[in-house]
């Protein structure tokens, strides 16, 4: 019996197989031949990619966690000209400055998602998503100068010791991540079906209810995805962190004021340090481990990201 | 039935005072991109002028112009191009027209997914490793083209499929059934059709490319070249890189000349994007299907 339900599945899928229209093409000549496997191997090209750039992440980067001993390599001290190559206080750097750009980002770019989805009128749509797009177009050199010499000041005349702090770089970041989170929630909302809705205010939810009770718990996935994406995209982010940030390798005392202390991130030291080092010493060895640690984390991000919502990752591949 | 239970009044509060906090937020988003725009135009705009444009820097880079850094940035944005874009269409018509669904193409996806999500400092990284020192092609044009080509090439690959996707499947058939080979009616049918989308998709990658700093930091910018590069082997100047030398590592130099080199690199970047969005808004409106 369990054979032949097989069997019928089989039989199914390969009549499926045949009616589908992009199934049968006429017979190409050698020219087409090999224009096909050209693309096919554009396509398989992308994973080779992935691919070398991790190999080589390894090969220039794998000696720092073999030579220096785990204990010191995860300890709290990054003093390179000593021999220290502790790069704990560079994650700590790096959690911070995410950490706080997230909690900026994430309630004003899910907000603005809802008021883009929802409320605007058309009208102002057409003016606010072409402007965001254009903060996503602004290189991140141009807001890490203005940071540098417009907000810091700013921060600073508000009691900090310095400009240069973690605060700084987390609202930099945040409207750099702005634009992700918020073009990914707008995506997730807009595919909410408009049935939801119009069931909602039929039975006399207010807008509000409609969105907070039915719209929101259903593009949930698509919000967190969002999320995950924002998180990705700030916690690579380089030079503008770096020119705010003020650079210092050393952990905060954890506190209140913990956002007006400098730190420094891991993206921050790679850029910082690579040109001034010799190529194959640890110190080099080890910037290239700090970027094994930046790969993994933003692919375990992507993957999870991924899982989420598979047909949203596909609709927006790279343009995030 | 909870919803019923609450007061008519009540309710209604709530909703004006959730729906003037959410209009509240979109205006905290909006209003720093216009002031961020509006005073880097202020306060550069003095510092154009058509030496500033077409000058090399002089006395220290604190006065001339900056056109070294400008024409390193356009040959890097063209090189980025002839690399990136063959690739990347490639892909683009591999996941639109022939990947079926199977576990090479989810890799190919998963692949593509997460070269967006690297760090753009990841990517310097690779292009020293792999390009300058591997290859041993230095410091220069060719693998700072090869870096920033092959970090610009989800953006491109994610639009350009997408664009080959919008086109209607009747226009495969019809073609199909006129007894065109599957290229054929790619070539044809479907690329003709899709260029609008794909030439969008090129330019806003490009237009990141142009700038980016952390890729080209190791890979090809120069502090200060004297003369323009002479072939793909030399180093360059570009306009990221400069602005990041000049506000943070001479001391001395005239604000003036920081806020023209920001609003330089601003508008190159930013002109290509309208351009994009032109496109785009043109086509969506011809589209006659």
């Amino acid at each position: 019996m369990a054979n032949l339900n097989d069997f019928a599945k089989a039989r199914t899928a390969q009549i499926a197989l045949r009616v589908r229209p992009m199934g049968i093409w006429l017979r190409r000549g050698r020219l087409e031949t090999l224009i096909e496997l050209l693309i096919r191997l554009s396509g398989v090209s992308t994973i080779v990619i992935v691919g070398l750039i991790f190999l080589f992440l390894l090969r220039e980067g794998l000696p720092a966690f073999l030579d220096i001993p785990l204990r010191q390599l995860f300890g709290s001290r990054w003093y390179p000209i000593e021999g220290f190559y502790g790069i704990w206080p560079l994650l700590v750097g790096s959690l911070v400055v995410t950490a706080g750009a997230i909690v900026i980002a994430v309630p004003l770019g899910l907000t603005t998602a809802v008021y883009l989805g929802e409320i605007a009128p058309v009208w102002q749509r057409e003016i606010l998503k072409p402007l965001i797009e254009v903060l996503a177009g602004i290189p991140s050199i141009v807001l890490g100068f203005l940071g540098w010499v417009a907000l810091a000041p700013i921060i600073q005349s508000l009691g900090a010791p310095t400009g240069l702090t973690a605060l700084t770089g987390s609202l930099i970041l945040a409207y750099m991540a702005l634009p992700t989170i918020i073009s990914i929630s707008e995506d997730a909302l807009y595919a909410v079906p408009k049935e939801y809705r119009d069931g909602a205010l039929a039975i006399g939810a207010t807008q509000w209810q409609t969105i907070w009770r039915v719209v929101l718990p259903a593009a949930r996935s698509g919000l967190a995805m969002a999320v995950m994406l924002g998180i990705g995209r700030a916690i690579g982010e380089t030079m503008a962190v770096m020119m705010v940030t003020g650079n210092a390798a050393f952990i905060p005392d954890l506190g209140l004021d913990l956002p007006l202390h400098p730190v420094r991130t891991m993206t921050a030291t790679i850029a910082a340090e690579m040109g001034e080092v010799a190529q194959g010493s640890l110190h080099y060895n080890v910037l290239f481990g700090i970027g094994i640690v930046l790969f993994v984390v933003t692919f375990a991000i992507n993957l999870v990201a991924g899982r989420l919502v598979g047909s949203v990752v596909r609709r927006r591949g790279g343009q995030l | 039935m909870r919803l019923a239970m609450r007061p008519a009044m009540k309710r209604q509060q709530t909703q004006k005072i959730a729906v003037g906090l959410i209009t509240g937020a979109a205006v905290l988003v909006v209003i720093p991109i216009v002031l961020v725009i509006l005073y880097i135009v202020v306060q550069g705009i003095g510092a154009l002028s058509w030496e500033f444009l077409t000058a090399p820097p002089r006395n220290g880079m604190t006065e001339g112009g900056i056109m070294p850094a400008i024409l390193g940035t356009l040959i890097l944005t063209l090189g980025t191009a002839i690399v990136c874009l063959p690739l990347a269409i490639g892909a683009a018509i591999y996941l639109a027209e022939y990947a079926s669904d199977n576990r090479l193409t989810r890799w190919v996806r998963l692949a593509i997914v997460n070269l967006a999500g690297i760090p753009s400092i990841v990517y310097g990284l690779f292009g020293l490793g792999a390009f300058v020192l591997f290859l041993q092609f230095g410091t220069s044009i060719l693998a700072g083209s090869l870096t920033l080509g092959i970090m610009t090439l989800p953006v491109v690959i994610s639009t350009a499929e997408e664009a080959i996707l919008s086109v209607p499947q009747e226009f495969r058939l019809v073609s199909q059934s006129l007894g065109a080979t599957r290229w054929q009616t790619i070539r044809h049918q479907v690329l003709p059709h899709a260029m609008p989308g794909i030439i969008t998709g090129v330019i806003l990658g490009l237009s990141r490319a142009a700038g980016e700093t952390a890729p080209i930091l190791f890979t090809v910018a120069a502090f200060y070249v004297p003369h323009l590069p002479q072939s793909v082997s030399d180093q360059t100047m570009a306009l990221p890189y400069h602005l990041y030398v000049i506000s943070t590592q001479v001391p001395g130099m005239p604000l003036s000349v920081q806020y023209g080199t920001a609003l330089v690199l601003l508008l190159l970047v930013l002109s290509l994007t309208v351009v994009a969005t032109v496109i785009r808004t043109r086509m969506r409106r011809r589209r006659d299907w």
